[in-house]
């Protein structure tokens, strides 16, 4: 009865969730000051997506793992490579011919693909660097996001990747709508909390906790840690996909190690091991990034006084002194390793006991 | 009575040029108590660690069941440093993964307690059912596999029942007392349904009352469980009281073997345990 209630609730939100942002969007013209918080809307939630995908990695298997940029750009190239429309390829490819791939994907179909092949870079890549534990395996994760970045720009590559040149044309839905890119999200986000929720989930967090006794328990940890791994890289392949079509245009170039440590910035901001914690991070990040700090990049001149250190690239600093603070004094993050959950607002405002409400979290 | 459950045959143990475990024989009866004492450094948990798959042995053979689980000889680097008896005595190599030893219903505690640390006591044995499912990733997702994933969780509730845990169900496993910490390993390791337990050390850091519980506990479940149970133990009270065979490794040696009165008067093990330090 609970979890009828609590799921008549949660649909009720999403519905009132949507509807809010089609007002918004439909009443928000690209001209006023507000216009920002649409990008925010679409990025944010793009960022989301990757960040639980990442979350699923390091905060519920405990792979310390930093290719997630590079899973993106694999998402975002699949998806552009596949649905540039037959006529557009010419101008697109100008350089190479008009590409070897003279056929367009619908959208919908691109994103899935985007995912299906970054999960199949992640199955291969997997098999060396999962045997690496801990910080190893971030390095090789990195560098493995490093050599995809010069891959995918090599110029032989070039009728199919177009080289350094950027890929656009392709559809953007993404981009038009605010829903569009909620929904697929959404979707996907829903998808990681169940899997985190079933057996497989359960048997991550022990490995998570304690590789040794996972292994004595029956765990198989290399068929475990491929599918954590496998599974994140296929929903970051589907947010590269969501961020190719919010940029509108796709350059390897722009997937750089700096792009998998703001995800990694919005995981820790959040909680790892906390999805709801990543997904507020990544809007409260977003915001902060693209529009409500906006003002530390500009100089600004008040009567005959001028800011001092207000200049282009000052946020950057901030963001660091962000982290460094965090780091040393909120390890845990917005949520630590806490969900935030309708049921559990509801029995605090009802007021009933601590004991019951860790119960119904549990069954 | 006397159907073996597990024979460890021949295995020697060589790290580099240090043999930790010498050459070991060990016969372990189905519904027997069998216990391993010796000193620190004895190769006691080297021992438990080939068994079960952590290592795998330099030279020797482990049978479960009385099929081969585990053989292994020189080779590599290790034919050239070898030092130990029987070499050329096998030729395969069969190393499988702990999880893979686990499966075949041998389960094992560990001497510093592994309890999944951010888990309550219920999710701790609730993970142990995870070794049994059918249900495959897409299954287990979408939440296909209801009646499987019930009766998991009715299993886990079950044996928290049975081994009187039902009251520290949700509570987060690590912060229960020492002694129940213990209990809710063991409960786990029983989760898997074994019908061999490995016990590496039960009563380190016990009292002599909570050691007095523990002796009771670990025979009641070998009855209601109809298990085998092989512990490595440094209580002489408990090992004494409830084993029913005793080995006494030293220096990597099986220096005795018997009953517990045997070994109470072997001169061997006297000198072993007050030649070296006593730990107890």
């Amino acid at each position: 009865m609970k979890k009828k209630r609590d799921l008549i609730i949660g649909l009720a939100l999403i519905v009132v969730l949507l509807v809010v942002l089609r007002i918004l969007e439909v009443n928000i013209s690209p001209q006023s000051q507000w216009a920002m918080l649409l990008t925010v809307l679409k990025k944010g939630s793009i960022y989301a997506l990757v960040a639980v995908s990442m979350n699923l990695l390091n905060g519920f298997t405990g792979l310390f793992s930093l290719g997630q940029a590079g899973f993106m750009m694999i998402g975002a190239y699949t998806y552009a490579i596949f649905t540039i429309p037959v006529d557009q390829r010419e101008m697109v490819y100008m350089y190479y011919d008009g590409g070897i791939i003279q056929f367009a994907l619908p959208a919908v179909l691109g994103i899935i693909l985007a995912g299906i092949a970054a999960a199949l870079f992640a199955f291969l890549i997997g098999i060396p660097v999962l045997r690496l534990k801990s910080d190893y395996l971030a390095i090789a994760t990195l560098g493995f996001a490093e050599i995809m970045k010069a891959l995918f720009q090599w110029d032989s590559l070039g009728p199919l990747t177009n080289g350094s040149n950027m890929l656009r044309s392709y559809p953007t839905p993404a981009s038009a709508s605010v829903i569009y890119p909620f929904v697929v999200s959404g979707i996907c986000i829903a998808i990681i909390v169940m899997l985190i929720n079933s057996t497989y989930g359960r048997a991550f967090k022990a490995i998570r906790d304690d590789e040794i006794a996972a292994e004595a328990m029956g765990i198989n940890l290399a068929h475990h840690k491929r599918i954590a791994f496998t599974v994140s890289s296929f929903f970051a392949g589907i947010s590269g996909a969501l961020l190719a079509m919010f940029q509108t245009n796709v350059q390897a170039k722009s997937f750089n190690s700096a792009m998998t440590y703001e995800i990694l910035l919005i995981v820790v901001i959040g909680g790892i091991g906390s999805v709801t914690g990543s997904v507020i991070s990544s809007f409260l990040f977003i915001a902060c990034s693209e529009w409500l700090l906006r003002f530390l990049d500009e100089q600004h001149v008040i009567g005959d006084f001028t800011v001092p250190l207000l200049r282009s690239g000052f946020r950057k600093v901030v963001f660091s002194i962000i982290i460094m603070v965090i780091v040393l004094f909120f390890r845990q993050g917005i949520m630590g390793t806490r969900e935030f959950s309708i049921s559990g607002i509801i029995d605090k405002i009802t007021g009933k006991s601590r004991k019951a409400k860790r119960e119904g979290g549990n069954s | 009575m006397s159907e073996t459950v597990l024979k460890v045959e021949n295995v020697t143990m060589q790290f580099g040029g240090v043999i930790a475990v010498d050459n070991m024989n060990i016969v372990v009866n189905k519904g027997e108590i069998v216990s391993m004492i010796g000193p620190n450094g004895a190769g006691k948990t080297t021992a438990f660690n080939v068994i079960t798959g952590v290592y795998a042995p330099s030279n020797g053979a482990v049978y479960f069941g009385g099929k081969k689980i585990v053989e292994n000889y020189p080779q590599g680097k290790m034919k050239k440093l070898y030092k130990g008896e029987n070499n050329g005595m096998y030729s395969h190599s069969i190393a499988p993964t702990p999880d893979k030893i686990t499966q075949l219903g041998i389960a094992r505690t560990f001497q510093n307690i592994r309890l999944f640390k951010s888990q309550t006591v219920f999710e701790n044995i609730l993970i142990a059912e995870h070794l049994r499912r059918t249900s495959n990733l897409f299954t287990a997702t979408f939440h296909l596999n209801m009646a499987e994933e019930e009766k998991m969780r009715r299993e886990a509730d079950e044996l928290l029942e049975i081994l009187e845990l039902s009251d520290v169900r949700n509570e987060m496993a690590t912060s229960l007392p020492y002694g129940k910490q213990r209990r809710v390993e063991m409960a786990r390791a029983l989760a898997t349904k074994p019908s061999l337990l490995l016990l590496d050390e039960p009563a380190a850091g016990m009292n002599p009352q909570e050691t007095d519980e523990l002796t009771a506990f670990i025979g009641r479940i070998r009855n209601d469980f109809g298990l085998t149970i092989f512990m490595i133990e440094h209580h002489m009270d408990l090992v004494m009281e409830i084993s029913d065979r005793i080995y006494v490794l030293d220096f990597g040696k099986t220096i005795a073997e018997g009953i517990p009165e045997e070994i109470q008067n072997n001169p061997r093990v006297i000198e072993a345990y007050l030649g070296g330090a006593v730990d107890e």
